[in-house]
């Protein structure tokens, strides 16, 4: 242990030194205990340094306004719209406890008033009509059939295939083509609350999408960066049940991040229980917990997050759920549940009125009909085709070796290699 | 053979070594280098610092009695005033307001009654940003006993000097008492300190005044270029009632106008529906006292969610969205009224959200006596229903103000509904926010993507930032010199070219190569290529250096 400790120093200051980056012996004693894969250690410093370098600023600004804004604590939330983003990344009939984790808080977001049109759902994979559900067009969150949260009023706004990486990165940075529909937008202003929810298999530091690709806790921490740039929400709550959660939420920078994790890093999130007539697990035990307690909560509710980082203790979970709060301006105590759950509006009365004493017009002419353009079709039409990038043809490079040691053991012979060595 | 095998050897690697170095870097460098246009950074960065001046034309005219014919050759034809302030520390604002005083003896038009006001002729067509003030004797009797200031429908403001103006008074005293009146007119008719801090929430969160200007933020739509209405009417009962509104007519009579006003500041398309058996999602309680359903405000909080649910919005574009929406009780709970925090009556009997729209409850039941045949048939009364709407309309978009201060009295805004000052401050707000958000728009794009060095930048989105920036540049050149209508066309621009350069589908950075990655690609496919070379060359050098000590 003590060499390889040893050999991870000496190779960490001969690529520092070649990589012209400054190493802290204080930085990286913290990431030896992490992992012992060396070069990924010791290139976690550009990750770590560079981001910090460049958000200084972002962060001193940020600082000073919270010496400023004790006053402002009084106001509740200052939101005035609540969305939610709900993905499940697992496809795979065994992997149906993951779209019932997704759909059970997509029920209890929707019970708690947050409309279909603010809801984003993305479902990987078709458990309700799968040909080996026995019973089809239901989706089971309890055993003995108690809960079916497929019901008849579900609304998946991206489903299959659609549920990809890149998908998911433009739902939330809102870089979608222009044809994209309004269902399918995440349309949040600079006073939307977001709970986003994810749920499927992970690792430390990665979320695994559709069997076939990952995103790491890097993109998602940049990706929310850039919806803070540019005032897509006013707070964001993140909840993530897979394994080694935590590990998600680990590289957030941005303000106003409240996060909660099924486990830590090192630890499996186990599901919930099995259902025999069905034949998989049906739920995780996060979520179970977390939809037992969400299913006391109504609208008018006052239980806040503390409540809610209570939920599924290491005793029913076996893993232990984690939260960060570090980068949430206001208290954790201070926070409902229905400020990202569910949707309370504020509302003001009318006090005036304007005195109308024209007599309606007639309106004279019944102008025809037509249809808004839907697409914008000559765009589309017209559009260049796109450049693709050119890549050498396969094999190129084998075959470059190949030819290279061809020639030069053509010329000289095998007997000649004591020139190289 | 000229030269020994050693030396073909040497050379034979030397060649190589060459070739690779020469041919092979350039050429991998090249192949996978991505494309990035050329953006204009150091403007962006000097557009960051976001230094506006706005400037206000005030035409000052004096009428008999105010000054001397002395005086009045006297009196200076123009004079500036400026104004610094700095917000959030790299921001400074300077206010620069432009007197352009003249003196005319018009005192005709101040003979009759007050509500006849001179900016009914046709003297006072002040371009859009100016506004002219009239100084009245303090004797005067155009206005009321405790009122000092009037303010007009256009943009036009009478000021009553004050007493102490009344005797022996020179010009220069005259002028350093009018300066600060002026300017406090000035404040309420064009732009103040909170109007301009509100309106840059973006970049200054949390440094607020009062609740007020929290309230009145939250409150009004952020500046887009285009807001969808829709009215709905809610009929839970259609069994009990068959209700007829012209929403066509009512609309082209008491929106239109408005909205037409409205058109330098944004786009508006306006659509109606009609929606059968949709309750509100609370139960009213029976009040005897008022031997009426009644609604409280806390309640009212709960009502908009189950309704959304059912309104249809306009999914071809992704404007923000106005509902209003007129609810008819049903017959068993009518008549229905809204009761306020402290249960006080409310006569517009309509409540609104931040940010969503307004509701109003329209009590059908007086239409009919206690026995009648049902359906009943009603015809709703569009002007008080659209003169509520337009209050809510108003307030959504942030055209209400405060409360003026004390001493002033504001004329009732026309038939459109929207005074001309009202709109002026309006385009003043939404110019600075227009632009503040678009500067901060393209700094932190090309923030982003100077610190992700893999995103490709295509020509276009090059082309728009640039087109951006060059609107960004006009609308504050234009700010200066006062032209309103000019400084919130260019800022409408600018806003939409930032918008499309940020939110362009290309820009998606999904090549997130974590350097470990990269080297575990480049290691297999280059280090058994350069390791011959490299021992080869070291080789050489080893003879080279043992040939030189022997």
């Amino acid at each position: 242990m003590k060499t390889h400790v040893l050999f991870n120093l000496f190779a960490t200051f001969l690529l520092a030194d070649g990589l012209n980056i400054e190493v802290s012996v204080f930085d990286f004693s913290l990431q030896l205990q992490i992992s012992h894969r060396f070069v990924f250690l010791i290139l976690n410093f550009t990750r770590n340094v560079a981001p910090l370098l460049i958000n200084t600023q972002l962060f001193t600004r940020f600082l000073s306004r919270i010496s400023q804004d004790s006053a402002g604590q009084f106001f509740s939330s200052g939101h005035t719209n609540n969305w939610a983003v709900l993905v499940c990344t697992s496809r795979f009939w065994f992997n149906y406890r993951h779209v019932a984790n997704t759909l059970s808080v997509y029920r209890s977001v929707k019970r708690l008033g947050i409309p279909d049109s603010h809801i984003v759902l993305m479902l990987a994979d078709d458990m309700a009509c799968n040909h080996r559900n026995p019973k089809p067009a239901t989706v089971f969150s309890h055993k003995n059939m108690e809960l079916n949260v497929y019901g008849d009023d579900v609304e998946v706004d991206y489903r299959g295939y659609e549920v990809t990486v890149e998908n998911f990165l433009r739902v939330l940075t809102g870089r979608l083509p222009p044809s994209t529909p309004r269902s399918k937008r995440l349309l949040s202003d600079d006073r939307s609350n977001i709970l986003i929810y994810l749920t499927g298999h992970g690792g430390n530091g990665f979320l695994k999408f559709q069997d076939s690709e990952e995103i790491s806790n890097v993109e998602l921490a940049d990706a929310f960066e850039q919806m803070w740039q540019k005032r897509r929400y006013n707070e964001l709550l993140f909840i993530i049940d897979t394994c080694q959660g935590a590990s998600m939420y680990e590289r957030f920078y941005s303000p106003n991040l409240m996060a909660l994790a099924s486990s830590q890093v090192g630890e499996d999130s186990l599901s919930h229980q099995p259902d025999l007539a069905i034949g998989v697990h049906l739920m995780d035990r996060y979520t179970f917990y977390l939809l037992e307690f969400l299913e006391d909560i109504h609208p008018a509710s006052k239980a806040n997050m503390n409540d809610l980082f209570k939920v599924c203790p290491k005793s029913q979970c076996v893993s232990t759920p984690g939260h960060r709060t570090d980068l949430f301006l206001r208290d954790p105590g201070s926070v409902l549940i229905t400020d990202f759950f569910g949707s309370v509006r504020k509302v003001e009365i009318t006090t005036e009125a304007i005195d109308l004493t024209d007599p309606i017009k007639e309106v004279e002419e019944r102008y025809m009909h037509s249809y808004v353009d839907q697409l914008p079709v000559s765009e589309i039409i017209h559009q260049k085709p796109k450049q693709k990038d050119w890549h050498p043809p396969d094999g190129f490079i084998l075959g470059l070796w190949t030819l290279i040691l061809l020639v030069f053991f053509q010329t000289y012979g095998v007997k000649h290699l004591r020139h190289i060595f | 053979m000229f030269l020994s095998e050693r030396r073909r050897g040497q050379l034979a690697a030397l060649s190589i070594a060459a070739v690779v170095i020469i041919v092979g870097v350039p050429l991998w460098w090249r192949t996978t280098e991505t494309y990035r246009a050329w953006l204009p950074v150091s403007q962006i960065k000097e557009l960051a610092k976001l230094q506006l001046q706005l400037s206000a034309d005030v035409e000052v005219v004096f009428a008999r009695g105010t000054v001397t014919p002395e005086q009045q050759k006297k009196v200076p034809l123009t004079q500036t005033q400026e104004e610094e302030r700095a917000i959030d520390g790299d921001l400074i604002i300077l206010f620069l307001i432009l007197l352009i005083r003249n003196t005319k003896l018009e005192s005709k038009f101040f003979s009759c009654h007050v509500l006849f006001l001179p900016e009914d002729t046709a003297l006072s067509e002040s371009p859009c940003g100016s506004l002219v003030v009239y100084v009245i004797p303090e004797s005067s009797s155009l206005l009321p006993e405790d009122v000092n200031v009037y303010i007009g429908q256009r943009r036009t403001a009478l000021l009553r000097i004050g007493p102490q103006m009344r005797v022996g008074k020179t010009l220069e005293q005259l002028l350093a008492h009018l300066e600060p009146r002026i300017k406090q007119v000035l404040q309420v008719m064009s732009f103040s300190h909170n109007d301009i801090t509100a309106a840059l929430s973006d970049r200054v969160r949390f440094s607020p005044d009062n609740k007020e200007s929290i309230a009145d933020s939250m409150r009004a739509f952020k500046s887009s270029p285009g807001y969808e209405i829709t009215f709905s009417l809610l009929n839970p009962d259609p069994k009990s009632h068959r209700l007829h509104w012209d929403i066509e007519g009512a609309v082209q009579t008491y929106i239109q106008p408005l909205l037409t006003k409205l058109s330098p500041v944004a786009n508006f398309s306006i659509d109606s529906q009609t929606l059968y058996y949709t309750m509100l999602g609370v139960n009213p309680r029976f009040d005897t006292s008022r031997s009426a359903y009644t609604l409280n405000a806390d309640s009212l909080a709960h009502v908009i969610n189950p309704v959304e649910a059912r309104l249809g919005s306009n999914a071809a574009s992704s404007n923000p969205v106005l509902n209003f929406l007129l609810y008819v009780p049903d017959a068993q709970h009518s008549p229905l009224y809204i009761q306020g925090r402290k249960k006080q009556e409310v006569p517009s009997n309509a409540f609104h959200s931040p940010r969503w729209g307004g509701i109003m409850v329209y009590n059908v039941n007086g239409f009919y006596g206690s026995e009648p045949e049902f359906p009943v048939d009603i015809n709703i009364d569009m002007a008080k229903v659209m003169g509520v709407f337009l209050a809510q309309l108003r307030l959504l978009l942030g055209v209400q103000s405060s409360t003026p201060p004390p001493g002033f009295l504001v004329a009732r805004c026309g038939s459109t509904g929207l005074a001309d000052w009202e709109l002026d401050r309006l385009m003043w707000s939404r110019s600075v926010e227009n632009v503040a958000t678009a500067t901060t728009t393209i700094t932190s794009l090309a923030q982003l993507l100077d610190q992700i060095g893999n995103i490709v930048i295509n020509d276009n989105i090059a082309q728009q930032v640039s087109s951006a920036v060059t609107s960004l540049q006009l609308a504050v050149a234009e700010l200066e010199a006062g032209n309103l209508g000019f400084a919130l066309q260019y800022s409408k621009e600018a806003i939409l070219a930032s918008e499309k350069a940020f939110f362009d589908p290309s820009l998606l950075h999904l090549l997130y190569f974590p350097d470990d990655q990269k080297f575990a690609i480049y290691i297999p496919l280059f280090l058994p290529m350069c390791v011959p070379i490299l021992l080869s060359l070291l080789k050489i050098v080893s003879e080279a250096r043992q040939r030189l000590e022997c």
